[in-house]
Formats: C-alpha cells, structure tokens, sequence
C-alpha cells in the first residue's frame, strides 16, 4: 500500500484528507470521531472574536440538490461561524490536539478587518497547539453581510492587509481559503501570496438558491417564509473549484503557492484530480456530512491503490496535470477524433441519436432496427454522445492518425500540430517569417 | 424427447451434452462491468449497515460496494479477504436471501436489495484474477498448528494462522482439499473448479502445508496431535450421514444425497453420471434441494422432494425452495417415510402424511421411484474427541474445546447455521484465540 503520509506547507498528517471548516469539525465530539474514523486533519470550524458568540437561525440552515435516486449533489447552507464560545473551543482543540498528535488541527478563523482583533485571537490559538491558521475569507453569507468572510475573500487588498497581520503575528503556518464568488480567483491567490501566505485553500461555497417552494413563493431553506441565499457545496461545485485550483496553478505569479483543494470531494478520484491540478492537499465536507466520517475509509484505499498501480509517491501526483491545463488558443486543431460505438455494449436507447439529431451535427444514423452508427463524415467530435450514453465506454472517441483521410473534411490529417495562433482564418496569427 | 429421458432406473445420459451443459452453468453469472457499476450505485452506505451486521464474517459491506463504485474492486475485495478469507466462495454459495440482502434497506424501501452477493463475487474475481496473493506473513512465530479438515472452517483458520506467522499442517481426510466447497455444494454454484483455484489461491499465503487423505481416527489421533503440534484447530465438519430408519433403507438405489452432489462434483463428464427416473430425496434442507435440482438437471423425469414437517419451516430458504420449483422439483411436505419397497432395488417408497407436531395421520401414499436420497442431516463420526454437546463439539464462543490446546470450528462444533460463512468466521475467530494464547504463553 502507497504511503499516504502528507506534508503541506511543514503540517504533516498521515494522509492527505483534511475535513473542512465546517459543521462537521465544530465540536471536540465530531472531531475526535473524524480522527478514530481515519480522517488524516481537520481545520475547526470558524472562530470568531471572543465575547457573545454569534447566533444561528432556529429553522432549516441546509438545502439541496438531489441527482436520480436522491443522490446528494449539492448541499448549501446559511450556518454562521462556530455559535460556542472561544474558550470552549481553544479547550477542545488543545485537549483533541493533545490526544491526536500526529493529526493536522488547524484553527479556522474569521474576525473583523482591525489588526487588534487579529492580534488579540492568535496568540490564544497558538496556545491550543494547533498546527496552522486558516482565514476564513469566503464564507458567502451572514458573515459578509458584517463585513467578514466572503466580504474580505472579495477585496484583494483586505486579504493582502490580514494575511499580512497574521503573518506578523504568529509562527503558526497561514493558510487563506478563498471565495468562489469573485471574477478572477488569481487575483486574491496574488494577494495572499503578497501578503506572506504560507498556501490558499479553496473554494469556500457559492453563492446559490437551491430551489423555490411553489406554494410559499419562497426560496429554500425557507426560515418563517423567506429565504436567504447560502453557500452551495458538495458534487455539484467541483468543476469550478478545479478550475479555479488549476487557474492559481498555472498562473507565473502564484505558481509557487501551495494549495489546499476544497469543493466536493467525495472519492479517492476526485482527491486525485485535484491534486494532480495543483493541490497539495484536499479538504471534504459534504461528503462526510452525506455518509458519515467513515467515508475516508474509500478514498484512502482508493488512493493508495492508484499510486501503486502508477508506481507513484503521492508527491508525484501533485501539480502532475498543470503542464496540461492550457489556453484554448494552443489547442492543437489537427488532432481528430470520430465517435465510435461499440455495438456489443449498445444497448440501443437512442439517446446519443436524438442528441445528435435535434441538437448537434446530424453524424448518427438509425437503423430502423434500432442500431446507432456514426457518420464519419457528419462527426466533429463533439463529444456530446459520449456525454449522454447511459453505459459507459459504450461510445468513445477514436483519433483520425496522421496521414488518414478525415470523411468531413476529405482532408488529410496532417501530422504536425497547429493551433488557432497560426490558422489562416485568424486575423491576428502569427505567420513564420517569409 | 430423448428416448433416454423415460428409460426406468439408475442410468447416465438422459439428456444430451449440450443441455446438461446448460443446465449446470453458473447460477448466477458474474456481473460485468456496468452491471457492477450499476449494481453498486444503488448501495446508499448505511451507518452500522444491517447488511455488515447480518453477514456472520463481518464483512464491511457497504465499504466494499463504495469500492467497487469508485473503480477500486481489488481494494473492495481486499475489505471482504480481511474478513472472509473464501469470500469468493461465499459470494457465490452464501444464502444472501437470509443474510445480507434479506436485511439491505433497499429490500424495505424497493423490495429490492442492492446484489451484494454478486458484487462481492465482482470484487473477488477481480483480485483474484491478478496473481499474488493479496496478504503477506508476519514474521515467524516457531510455533506449529495442526488443523484437521481443510474444509471451510480449517481453510479460513489456517490462513488467518499462517498470516499471523504461525507455520500449519493442513490435514483432511478426502484426496482433494476443500471440503464441502469441493465435495458438497450444487455444481451451478461453483462452476469451473473455482472450489479449488480458490484454496490454491489461499495456499499462496505460504506457510501452510497440505496433507490429504489423513483422517482422524484412522491416521491420526487428537493425542499424538496435541503432543506434536503447539495447538490443535478441529473443523473435520460431519462425515456421517443420518440413516432413514425405516425397512427398506438398505435396498439399492438409496444413496446419500452427499455421496451423490460430490460424485457429481468429482464427475469428469456429467453425462456419464447416473440418475434415477424417479427420484425421491428426503429432507428439507439446502442438501436435499441440491440433490433435488441436479438431478432434475441430469434428466431425471420426476424429482420430489419430501420433508416431514411444514414447508415454513424447510432449513432451506424460500429462495432455494423456489429455485427447486422453477427447475421442476416437487415439494410434498408434511409427510415422513414408512418403507421402502421393492425387490433388491427400491420400486417406490411409502409414506404417512403428518402433523406440525409430526404425529401420524394414518394417511398413507407411494412414490414410484427408483433412487431415494437421504439428505436429512450428518452427524459428527464418534471417536476420541473433546467433550460434546448434544451430538457435536462443545466450544466456548472463541472455539475452545474442553481440552486445553484444542479449538473447533464449523460443522462438527456445536453452535452456528451449518453454513460455509459460518464456518469461516468460526476458523478466523479460533485463529485469532490460538494466536492470543499462544503468545500470551510465549510471553508469560
């Protein structure tokens, strides 16, 4: 078995899934049962200035999207920060960290824009024993309303200005976890790396109305008849966030900058996609919210399987895919590809023809005895088939070689690359000297 | 019709190659791919899962399907192996009907459990098609096991032993190892030798060594075991057959139906295996609907089976009942054998229909028949053996005997449902207590 053991910015554990800030790292209880579960870190739900602590609502703070068979695909909520008071939690987090040395505890933390505020809370987190800070700069909801949180994650220069602080402040290693509610997610990433952030961590959750109840008119979780928007998480938000993990990874200014990826992960698979992305570690919640802290119990074996099939320390992975993330302009437009069915597999829905038909290239012929075929001279490629096949690898895509014919075209398919920055059609190619 | 399938008495070739072929393939087929995939997608990963708590090994049930969900079926079978060593053979033999599935919250939701059986074999199938052996040897103890019968019981004791580093003889009595895997389970449920690829798989441990045709009683003694070896695993299961007890029993052509699944079983060629035209097995258990069912797949015209209490209370399930049924088997019950008749060789055997309490009726009918198959329980052969209870051994709940250094373990140990994965629980469990006491020994 692989060894999982993970360093991220000096904080080791012994594997590299970390529960997320969250509802499920708010109390001593849940978190020691996430470490006898096998969970490799936590990073403690959000602390807040000491004194009253914040409320919550008192009716529903979670709604959701469902998939087919009410599978879980996206969990939002309009849960604050942690509602207990500071002391009882720095007295949990040291009594956890005392009994879990070899676990990563890191202190969520999200008070307002002063540095005394700053100055006042890490010195009592330094205390506990915890292993790193995290800013808690993009939390969408409550919070930002008071100038906090996603209100923060959403002005370059307030990042800059806290990490800073922090950094000043404490020997304890920084991480900033940004917003997704922002344009350019580089630009944040910049802005912690100014102001000395030992690594970022994202995304926090989207901005979203889940669903609208048709009765009372109003958007759900519905508290007394309103709603408000929350954070959406889980499956559902996964492409943006390893989009934007990727962004930050391949961008010269903050290439460097470690990162911890967050934004449902819920197998060993989608761990390994971001890390091979970029990051260095990766943060769950809503899996464990949907099936329990045991949940890890997958993506450890799966992970440590997949290293060893690829012969890989789990290093290797990290960051192993960014080479490969590029604009779409170096595309290379000479590569081919024809979808290919295989007619054992089909099991003749006709999913992929009406797709075609109605929405796409017309490049599926049916028989009238019900068998698919592609056009090879109609096909671009497109994918969308694969996208909608029921059966898996049932239909995949098949390259054109070089020096083959393409039936759309009644081109030959070159063998040298060439993309948009070089096609004739393009205003601004760049032509090779005459 | 083949001319053959009507011919009277004991005779082989009813019914051609091809259909006899047919007949005994795979019961249930191993899932493909996106039948797995599918299969498994409908698991919902139940907190303390009914189905884990309902499978006597234990098995992390809804860990393993999680597995198999994510593309990992060699990390979903290594989760079912820690537990269950022949969780192949488990997967393809296990009433699931009664265990996992009977329990799975999609059965209360659906009336559907999720296929946990068939994708335990997924998983199996898939590590098992790799070579090596999945788990390794701990470093060597010094210290020597003897284990008596290499049945299910002993396989999974052994293995656990070796894999603790403990050095093990593996005796059994029969030429081939296996036990009831091998001898005694329905051909359609272990298709293509699987019985014994699988304890070839398992030997790959290391550290066990194989002694076939070794009995105890006749080549051993538990005495001279319990000098030579450091401790002393007895899972040699039931190696004698209930008689009927009724005049007539002795006639030719009644037979046990355990001799007759493992000479079908051994049988290079099913269609050089005898059977009757009218056959009549007695009992209502998995054995009797075994017996049942394959002879009905080697052509036999009528094929019944009696059982003398109510059909609710048949040890074999609903399930297997059924499956008797749709292959053309008739269950009478309620009603218990008088006689056998028939000069030499049994014509027809006699009944008397009775009551729940099986008291007589008075009501008596005949069967036409020309093989009766005794399937109505196996008892432990007597010998020089730990104290018993009732008429097998006495183990406490870790399988310790009443004599100091000897454990048991499946059938032939009182306690448990005479089932494979029984059986395997009970040799792992006696493993891990043989292990604990023999360290606790090399230490104090």
């Amino acid at each position: 078995m692989a060894d999982l053991t993970s360093n991220f910015i000096g904080i080791k554990s012994p594997n590299p899934f970390w529960l997320a800030s969250a509802p499920p790292t708010d109390k001593e209880y849940n978190v020691r049962r996430a470490f006898d579960a096998g969970w490799g870190g936590v990073v403690w739900k959000t602390l807040g200035e000491a004194g009253p602590p914040v409320v919550n609502v008192n009716g529903p703070r979670y709604g959701a999207i469902w998939g087919a068979d009410r599978r879980l695909l996206g969990l939002n909520n309009i849960e604050l920060i942690t509602d207990r008071p500071l002391e009882v939690n720095l007295r949990e987090m040291k009594a956890v960290k005392r009994d879990y040395p070899d676990r990563a505890l890191i202190a969520s933390i999200m008070v307002p824009c002063e540095e005394a505020a700053w100055k006042a809370i890490l010195p009592l987190v330094e205390e506990t024993g915890a292993d790193g800070i995290e800013l808690n700069c993009g939390c969408p909801h409550g919070m930002s309303e008071r100038g906090m949180g996603a209100a923060v994650g959403q002005n370059p220069d307030l990042i800059e200005m806290i990490t800073r602080w922090c950094k000043q402040t404490t020997r304890m290693p920084v991480i900033v976890k940004l917003t997704p509610n922002i344009t350019d997610v580089r630009l944040p990433a910049a802005a912690a790396k100014r102001g000395g952030a030992d690594a970022v961590s994202l995304i926090n959750t989207v901005n979203s109305i889940t669903s609208v109840d048709l009765d009372l008119y109003a958007p759900e979780p519905t508290i007394d008849g309103k709603g408000s928007h929350g954070g959406l998480c889980g499956p559902a938000v996964k492409p943006m966030a390893l989009n934007m993990v990727a962004e930050i990874a391949r961008n010269a200014e903050t290439a460097d900058l470690p990162i911890s990826g967050i934004g449902g992960v819920t197998t060993w698979k989608d761990a390994a996609e971001f890390m091979a992305l970029g990051a260095g570690n990766v943060q769950v919640c809503t899996a464990a919210m949907t099936y329990g802290f045991k949940v890890v119990q997958e993506m450890i074996s799966g992970l440590s399987q997949y290293l060893d099939d690829k012969g890989m320390a789990l290093d290797d992975l990290v960051g192993r895919a960014v080479p490969n993330v590029s604009d779409w302009q170096h595309l290379n437009l000479n590569y081919v590809t024809k979808a290919v069915i295989d007619q054992e597999a089909c099991i003749s829905c006709g999913r992929c023809y009406a797709a075609c038909e109605d929405t796409s290239h017309q490049a599926i012929d049916m028989s009238e005895d019900r068998v698919f075929s592609v056009k090879d001279d109609e096909c671009v490629a497109c994918n969308l088939c694969v996208n909608v096949c029921p059966v898996e690898n049932c239909i995949t895509m098949k390259r054109v070689e070089p020096g083959e014919i393409d039936l759309r075209t009644g081109k030959v398919v070159p063998a040298a690359p060439a993309d948009w920055t070089s096609h004739p059609n393009n205003p601004m190619a760049v032509r090779a000297a005459e | 019709m083949d001319v053959k399938a009507l011919a009277s008495g004991i005779t082989p070739g009813r019914l051609n190659k091809a259909r006899i072929e047919a007949g005994f393939a795979d019961l249930h087929p191993a899932l493909d791919d996106h039948e797995a995939l599918v299969a498994a997608d409908r698991c919902y990963f139940c907190h303390d899962a009914p189905c884990a708590t309902a499978c006597p090994t234990d098995i992390d049930i809804p860990l393993f399907i999680r597995q198999i969900a994510t593309g990992t079926p060699e990390a979903a079978a290594r989760t079912i192996l820690s537990q269950n060593i022949l969780g192949g053979m488990c997967a393809r033999v296990c009433p699931t009907e009664t265990l996992c599935e009977e329990v799975c919250v999609r059965e209360t939701a659906e009336g559907k459990p999720v296929e946990i059986g068939r994708l335990q074999r997924y998983a199996t199938d898939a590590l098992m098609a790799q070579s090596a052996h999945p788990f390794e040897r701990d470093v060597a103890t010094g210290k020597r096991i003897a284990v008596v019968g290499a049945g299910p019981a002993g396989l999974s004791c052994a293995h656990r032993l070796a894999m603790m580093g403990h050095d093990v003889v593996l005796f059994d009595a029969r030429p081939k190892p296996g036990g009831l895997n091998e001898y005694g389970i329905a051909a359609y449920k272990s298709t293509e030798d699987f019985a014994a690829r699988e304890v070839d798989w398992l030997m790959g441990i290391g550290g066990i060594e194989l002694r076939c045709g070794m009995a105890l009683g006749r080549d051993l003694t538990l005495d001279s075991l319990r000098v030579e070896y450091d401790a002393v695993f007895l899972g040699m299961g039931l190696g004698s057959v209930n008689a009927l007890g009724v005049p007539g029993d002795d006639k030719s052509g009644v037979a046990n139906a355990v001799d007759f699944i493992a000479d079908l079983r051994q049988a290079a060629d099913l269609t050089a295996l005898p059977v009757g035209r009218d056959v009549v097995v007695i009992g209502g258990g998995m054995t009797a609907v075994d017996a049942a069912v394959q002879s009905k797949l080697l052509g036999a015209l009528n094929v019944t089976i009696v059982y003398r209490r109510s059909q609710e209370r048949m040890a074999a399930s609903v399930y297997e009942q059924d499956l008797a049924q749709a292959k053309g088997v008739r269950i009478i019950c309620n009603a218990s054998p008088v006689a056998v008749h028939g000069n030499g060789a049994v014509r027809e055997i006699e009944f008397e229909f009775t009551d729940d309490d099986l008291s007589p009726t008075g009501e008596t009918f005949r069967l036409p028949a020309d093989q009766v198959f005794r399937a109505i329980g196996q008892t432990l052969v007597p010998g020089d053996l730990p104290e018993l209870d009732g008429r097998k051994i006495a183990v406490d709940g870790t399988g310790r005997t009443t004599l100091p250094g000897v454990w048991a373990g499946g059938d032939c140990a009182a306690g448990g449902d005479d089932l494979t994965v029984t059986a395997v629980a009970e040799g792992r469990d006696a493993a891990e207590d043989i292990h604990a006491s023999l360290m606790e020994q090399a230490n104090g």
